[in-house]
């Protein structure tokens, strides 16, 4: 049960600062991480009820440019880009020829000719190479920037005071309150331009900012500051896996793979067959093998939560396995996400858990098991 | 973190208070903080013979499972009911009001001191 730390792991640009602060450690990706900082379940419930500041700077980010770097992206992953608006942000999946998941990505339009790609920790490489590989007959440039690059996520209900506190009512000139879900502007912190997105992995109101590493601690200081008496609290990887788990947010590895198809998880939306050519789109139109498992939500009864690789069973017949599950810190009850065979898809659908041994009944559920209230 | 210097020690992270041939037994303030926020405790029932080194119990955080051995063969007497009702507990006093079980011990185990436990920790 003890996380072991490799000598080559990597540290944010805030390490010392959590280290401070008395976080938790545990390695991700080739990166230390703060997985929690006083209690995974107090920094839960701080981001249902006021919020969270997370730093996620081991996260991948890359700038794509250039005369053609619609007509790339469009071709590179499975999102229809070209058309989006400057500042608008889209959830993306990049695909294998085999219509498998290589990462999912958020790309924001930052310019006339320019995106920004938000890649994860675990698949800086592959997606990298992915897109470094379809580039080669398009005009476009990559640049890798995720070294010098820090992401903090501002989540929860009070993010948005929290924010204006630190930037003023508006950025540039507009308005932060006019600032709607996947959208972004660029910004100034003492000078320093950041990116901040209506954008986060929690199910709640919230921001993510992307700036220089150099700049990222004195960030973090000011949010923390100005938030603080608001009940903002640093928050760890772990409530963030708990916080996006209740939203029904796939975390690749879990839901997401390279042999899994988009529509199998739900992500049908993603993947836009209007657009033109784009790398899986013939495994895609195939769609998967007839009665594939696709993704399900699960709830159970009593405390005890059904967690990854699990197995799932219909009576004496296999049906699936267990993805992420955790005791629903907002809910109270075990939720768990799952890929079962399409016929025991269907919500309500009563089925079993082997829980080391010990057979627990669950219904399947629609996802998210937590939406926020909206105003 | 400071270790009852009154209770011995496992290398499951484990603690045991001897009275008599009776141990209280839980786990350490190390192994909680690893596991995290601890909501949901699984213990033998009262009555069970159990046998050294083999689990009997679960404790469950957010984030992982963790096992419960028995740290000698024997008896159990007793559970902590209140530790059932709030699994926190075991976060906020693991030596104290967080304990797990009270059993008869057929045997003595050889039991790290805390000093022994500190360094095997490395805290």
């Amino acid at each position: 049960m003890v996380d072991s730390l490799g000598d080559t792991s990597r540290q944010t640009p805030l390490h010392s600062l959590h280290e401070a602060l008395g976080a938790s450690f545990t390695d991700f990706a080739g990166w230390q991480m703060p997985v929690r900082y006083t209690s995974d379940l107090a920094e839960h419930h701080a981001v249902r009820a006021t919020a969270g500041l997370f730093d996620v700077s081991h996260m991948a980010e890359f700038e794509v440019s250039g005369a053609q770097v619609g007509a790339f992206l469009d071709y590179a992953v499975s999102s229809w880009l070209s058309p989006i608006e400057l500042g608008q942000a889209k959830y993306a999946l990049l695909l294998n020829e085999q219509g498998g998941v290589i990462d999912d990505l958020i790309v924001y339009r930052t310019g006339p000719f320019q995106y920004f790609v938000v890649a994860n920790a675990g698949n800086r490489e592959p997606a990298w190479t992915a897109l470094k590989q379809r580039a080669q007959d398009f005009d476009v440039e990559l640049h890798d920037v995720s070294d010098q690059t820090a992401l903090l996520a501002l989540q929860g209900p009070k993010a948005f005071e929290t924010l204006t506190r630190v930037f003023g009512l508006e950025v540039g000139n507009t308005p932060l309150a006019d600032l709607a879900y996947y959208r972004a502007t660029p910004a100034r912190f003492e000078g320093e331009p950041v990116l901040i997105g209506r954008t986060g992995y929690t199910g709640e109101d919230g921001f993510e900012l992307f700036i220089d590493t150099r700049f990222a601690v004195a960030l973090w200081q000011a949010l923390l500051n100005a938030g603080g008496p608001l009940g903002v609290v640093p928050a760890g990887l772990a409530c963030r896996d708990t916080l996006r788990l209740e939203a029904g947010m796939p975390l690749y590895g879990h839901e997401l793979n390279a042999a899994t198809l988009p529509v199998q998880a739900g992500l049908g939306r993603a993947v836009s067959l209007v657009k033109g050519d784009f790398v899986g789109r013939e495994a895609v139109l195939a769609g998967p093998a007839l009665g594939a498992p696709v993704l399900v939500g699960l709830i159970g009864d009593g405390k005890r939560a059904p967690r990854a690789d699990y197995r799932i069973f219909s009576g004496d017949v296999p049906v699936g396995a267990i993805t992420s599950g955790a005791l629903s810190p907002t809910l109270g009850y075990p939720i768990a996400m799952a890929y079962v065979d399409a016929d025991f898809a269907e919500s309500g659908t009563g089925l079993e858990v082997d829980v080391r041994g010990t057979r627990l009944p669950v219904v399947v559920a629609d996802l998210p098991f937590y939406q926020r209230k909206k105003k | 973190m400071s270790l009852p210097k009154e209770l011995g020690y496992t290398r499951e992270h484990e603690w045991l208070r001897m009275d008599g041939d009776v141990a209280t037994v839980g786990i350490t303030d190390y192994a909680a903080e690893k596991l995290g926020d601890i909501v949901f405790v699984d213990l033998p029932k009262v009555g069970q013979q159990v046998v050294a080194g083999k689990v009997v119990g679960e404790i469950e955080s957010t984030k992982s499972v963790g096992e419960l051995f028995a740290p000698a063969s024997g008896t159990i007497t007793q559970v902590n009911d209140s530790v059932v009702a709030a699994p926190e507990l075991v976060n906020s006093d693991a030596f104290g009001q967080g304990w797990l079980i009270k059993m008869t011990i057929d045997e003595a185990p050889e039991l790290l001191t805390a000093d022994e436990y500190a360094a095997f920790t490395g805290e």
